[in-house]
């Protein structure tokens, strides 16, 4: 770690001033003079034919300008594959779930933009809906998709090794069925955007975790070239994948109404529109039959998978290729069987959240390997080290693993005393009953699966040897423009401070697929690191000129520039900027770079290939307290061990691990939508339930470092393991405090009770 | 409309407000002050917190009529000058946020809460932000940010 100035220290978010004063200004923070406001009406059925839609009294409505609807977008569609664009702007002929878009108006203020979508006059033939996957896939059940047979909207398989064969050499086979529940991201900050199209084209200030899909859609739907249209960032209030990661109806209607008024719209969902109609985590049916040996050995694993996938297919087709791709890690896995199938419902959308597929199988998968330990006798240290995989290593689907500290992980738990105490302390205090539970999970980083996967970063230098960093990578809250900046600041021997990190703007910054899969610090951060030795190259020229020295020997560190094994030929860094940019004919020092690692082609079809270019591996362990009269379940201490390589920025990493465990703790105790046919019943934060400070225990990180081969400074993912690793750790404790596996989540208090009440009769 | 008077960020003011508007919209809108956010505009989230006569309130669920006579603190009234206000420099020091959209109510609750209690435990930190989700942090470290700022306003470190 000495070796390094800036890299590896727990120096403030370069964003924390701005952030705690309140000056960071967030889409909906944004006004242009003669802004219009933009609404949407949205249906009131999950399934049903529109027949006719009369947006003229909304036009009549003193204050309106402009409405809009489904056939104004000329039958562009959008999806995350060609095949699969399904989805329009507005609904056009038929609507697929409730509160589905329909059409949008553009008033000079909010009030008056609501009422005029209560005006709109709009006929509808509702048709018989269909909301349980399982139901939706049998023969004669209604079609969501008239093209598609069985609301099939996508399979996938996988089929590694001989998991019959796999089965044979077990000593226990064993299958069950779980469940992963129904929830959403959970940002704070609702979509919003204000849009402006004129003669340059399209600019629009909106709330995107991942600019450059809205950059794309834009260009496509409104058919304009990409330099017709600017995306700028403002600050984001949390992303968490789906939504964020992709366009709403709102960005649509809020740039055509634009161009039909000539004046700049803006929008701002409300909470119900976020709980009811915004992508929601696929919940999801997995079935998994695991093979072991007497010793804890996994033979062979076939799981199945049902994912309710509502109206549209999004991005789901990588949902489903994560939940069989990651599941030969991190336990060795010989023989592996998998098939997925995403089902139409007329449920609202399922997509992406933190921890995108993986949290699905992986808890099925580890709940099932504990039960099957238990059953053996097996303890669940145990059963977890005798699985965990080790470097360098392999997968049956060819996933190669260069660095794993899960062994080590799951060691630095087990020595916690809570572990150790764990058969000591069963006796109950009252109603109270105390458990404590591990999980061992991976997850992977540096995402690289189909499409457009590079970063991109320029390093411009200033005369006065400060520096301007334009990246395309987004930070929409999980501290990466502090990383991305420490590195730029590491290369170039300057500190934190001297870098300024430019929020993206599509018209200047480079092209960025997107901050998912724990991709940003990876790829953005190899980008990075490549643009700043960009920079110190052009001046290492000048220096080993003026020492006549080999610019190889030049070495950047605390502001000055010396020759190596030399420090008398010395020259602050910002002298040697200031003779680089004037000196001679004088030279404009731009640096450059982009990620290029992990091209290898990845097999999508099949899931095999490395779908990321590092792992993470997360240990967990966590304490409950179960109400035995109630039901209730507190967490009352959670340990996280994680590997990330390396923490590029140690306090960033802890509060990654803490957050992605609570995401993770909400959504195995209580978050959950209350559905009946395709309405959500909750949808407010009273009723859908996420945690507050009073339901989260103090949580710890230790760091597990593994140096990673390939990651910038050894460093890989950071922030997805923990939400993967969270429900299995607790839905173990609760087993250790009440002797009862609970296979579908959410664990609520109701589940709890009634089955410690079946247990006693 | 109705006129009223209050002093907003220690500055007196006097205006005429409509009966439905929110303090939130007069806040935001009429003072242009966006620190103050909007998440569910139901009063749950807290990410619209502000101080009104020394109580923490959702301004969001607020008459502005209410205003009146009352003394109004919101985000931009913590700073002095250049000089963060403690519970902002231990928040910034302590990684106490991380997207910062709840961050600014997230203060505002810490500084009611300080202002009563100066030394509060663990628990009664965790009480004095119960109305504030955050969805990024998992609280650990917005809890650690008020220790620290609690310590350093009562002169420790």
């Amino acid at each position: 770690m000495e070796q390094y100035s800036v890299i590896g220290k727990r120096i403030p978010r370069i964003d924390g001033r701005v952030k705690v004063t309140g000056e960071a200004k967030y889409a909906s923070d944004f006004e242009l003079p003669g802004m219009l406001w933009c609404k949407i009406l949205r249906s009131p059925y999950a399934h049903a034919k529109i027949l006719n839609v009369d947006t003229r009294p909304a036009q009549r409505l003193p204050g309106v300008k402009a409405v809009c609807t489904g056939k104004d977008f000329g039958g562009w569609s959008w999806g995350w594959m060609p095949k699969t664009r399904d989805e329009t702007p507005l609904a056009v002929n038929k609507v697929r779930y409730l509160a589905e878009a329909v059409a949008a108006v553009a008033a000079v203020d909010e009030d008056t933009a609501e009422e005029a979508t209560e005006l709109m006059k709009v006929e509808y033939q509702e048709l018989p809906g269909v909301f349980d996957p399982e139901e939706a896939m049998k023969e004669g059940a209604p079609q969501v998709h008239d093209y598609v047979e069985n609301n099939l909207s996508w399979e996938f398989h996988m089929d590694l090794g001989d998991v019959e064969k796999g089965f044979r050499e077990a000593h226990l086979v064993r299958e069950e069925r779980f469940e992963t529940g129904r929830v959403i991201t959970g940002y704070l900050e609702p979509p919003a955007a204000v849009a402006l199209y004129d003669s340059s084209g399209i600019t629009i200030w909106a709330a995107k975790q991942s600019p450059y899909f809205l950059y794309r859609h834009l260009a496509s739907c409104f058919n304009l070239p990409l330099n017709k249209v600017r995306v700028i960032q403002p600050f984001v209030g949390g992303g968490f994948g789906g939504t964020k990661n992709d366009s709403v109806p709102g960005d649509f209607c809020s740039v055509l109404l634009s161009k039909m008024t000539g004046k700049p719209v803006k929008f701002v969902y409300n909470m119900e529109e976020v709980l009811m109609t915004c992508r929601r985590r696929h919940n999801m049916i997995v079935y998994v039959k695991m093979g072991m040996k007497k010793d804890g050995t996994i033979t062979a694993l076939h799981s199945r998978v049902i994912a309710d996938g509502g109206g549209y297919t999004t991005i789901g087709p990588l949902t489903m290729f994560l939940t069989g791709c990651m599941t030969t890690l991190p336990y060795k896995l010989p023989h592996f069987k998998h098939d997925a199938y995403r089902i139409f419902t007329n449920n609202p959308t399922g997509a992406a959240m933190r921890g995108h597929g993986v949290t699905h199988t992986r808890f099925a998968a580890e709940i099932q390997m504990e039960m099957m330990a238990e059953e053996l006798g097996i303890d669940p240290v145990a059963v977890r080290l005798k699985n965990a995989i080790t470097v360098p290593h392999e997968t049956v689907n060819k996933i190669k693993v260069h660095s794993a500290g899960l062994v080590e992980g799951i060691n630095a738990i087990a020595q916690e005393p809570s572990w150790k105490a764990k058969d000591k302390k069963k006796a109950a205090e009252g109603y109270i009953s105390h458990g404590v539970g591990i999980s061992g999970t991976a997850h992977l980083g540096g995402a690289r699966q189909r499409g457009h996967q590079s970063c991109g970063a320029v390093v411009r230098l200033c005369e006065d040897g400060t520096v301007d960093y334009l990246t395309g990578a987004t930070d929409a809250g999980q501290g990466s423009d502090t990383v991305l900046v420490q590195i730029i600041a590491e290369e170039l021997g300057l500190k934190a401070e001297d870098v300024d990190i430019k929020r993206v703007d599509t018209a200047y910054t480079p092209c960025d697929a997107g901050s998912y899969g724990s991709r940003v610090t990876v790829l953005a951060g190899e980008a990075a690191q490549k643009a700043a030795r960009d920079v110190r190259g052009q001046l290492s020229r000048f220096a080993a000129e003026k020492w006549e020295a080999n610019p190889e020997d030049i070495v950047f560190k605390d502001h000055q520039v010396y020759v190596k094994g030399s420090p008398e030929r010395s020259i602050p860094f910002r002298k040697l900027a200031q003779i680089a940019c004037y000196s001679g004919p004088g030279a404009v020092i731009v640096g450059k770079g982009y990620s290029d690692y992990g091209l290898e082609v990845l097999d999508f079809d099949k899931g095999v290939g490395n779908p990321g270019t590092s792992f993470s591996f997360t240990s967990h362990l966590t304490e409950v307290d179960v109400d035995t009269e109630t039901g209730v379940v507190k967490c009352t201490d959670m340990v996280i061990a994680h590997d990330c390589g390396r923490p590029l920025n140690p306090i960033n990493v802890e509060s990654q691990n803490q957050g992605a465990a609570t995401q993770g703790l909400g959504q195995t105790l209580y978050e959950e939508f209350v559905m009946d046919h395709g309405k959500t019943l909750n949808p407010n934060l009273a009723d859908y339930k996420m945690p507050l400070a009073l339901d989260v225990p103090k949580i710890r990180v230790i760091d597990i470092i593994t140096e990673d081969p390939i990651g910038p400074y050894g460093a890989k993912e950071a922030s997805e393991g923990a939400i993967v690793s969270a429900p299995p750790s607790i839905v173990s404790a609760i087993h250790d405090a009440t002797g009862i596996w609970f296979k579908e989540q959410p664990v609520t208090p109701e589940k709890v009770a009634m089955a410690l009440k079946k247990k006693q009769t | 409309m109705k006129k009223i008077r209050f002093t907003l960020n220690a500055k007196p003011h006097a205006l005429s407000v409509k009966p439905w508007r929110t303090l939130l919209e007069l806040i935001r809108e009429d003072f242009g002050l966006t620190g103050t956010k909007e998440g569910c505009g139901q009063g749950e989230c807290g990410s619209c917190t502000v101080i009104m006569g020394g109580k923490t309130v959702n301004s969001c669920l607020v008459p502005a009529l209410e205003a009146d006579n009352q003394e109004i603190i919101t985000i931009e009234g913590l700073v002095d000058g250049d000089i963060l206000h403690p519970i902002q420099d231990a928040f910034v020091q302590k990684a106490g946020m991380q997207c910062g959209f709840c961050t600014p109510g997230m203060i505002i609750s810490a500084k009611a809460l300080l202002d009563k209690n100066p030394n509060p435990s663990e628990q009664e930190i965790r009480e004095g932000i119960a109305g504030n989700f955050c969805r990024c942090t998992g609280y650990s470290k917005i809890i650690e940010s008020i220790s620290a700022a609690a310590e350093a306003m009562r002169g420790g470190a």
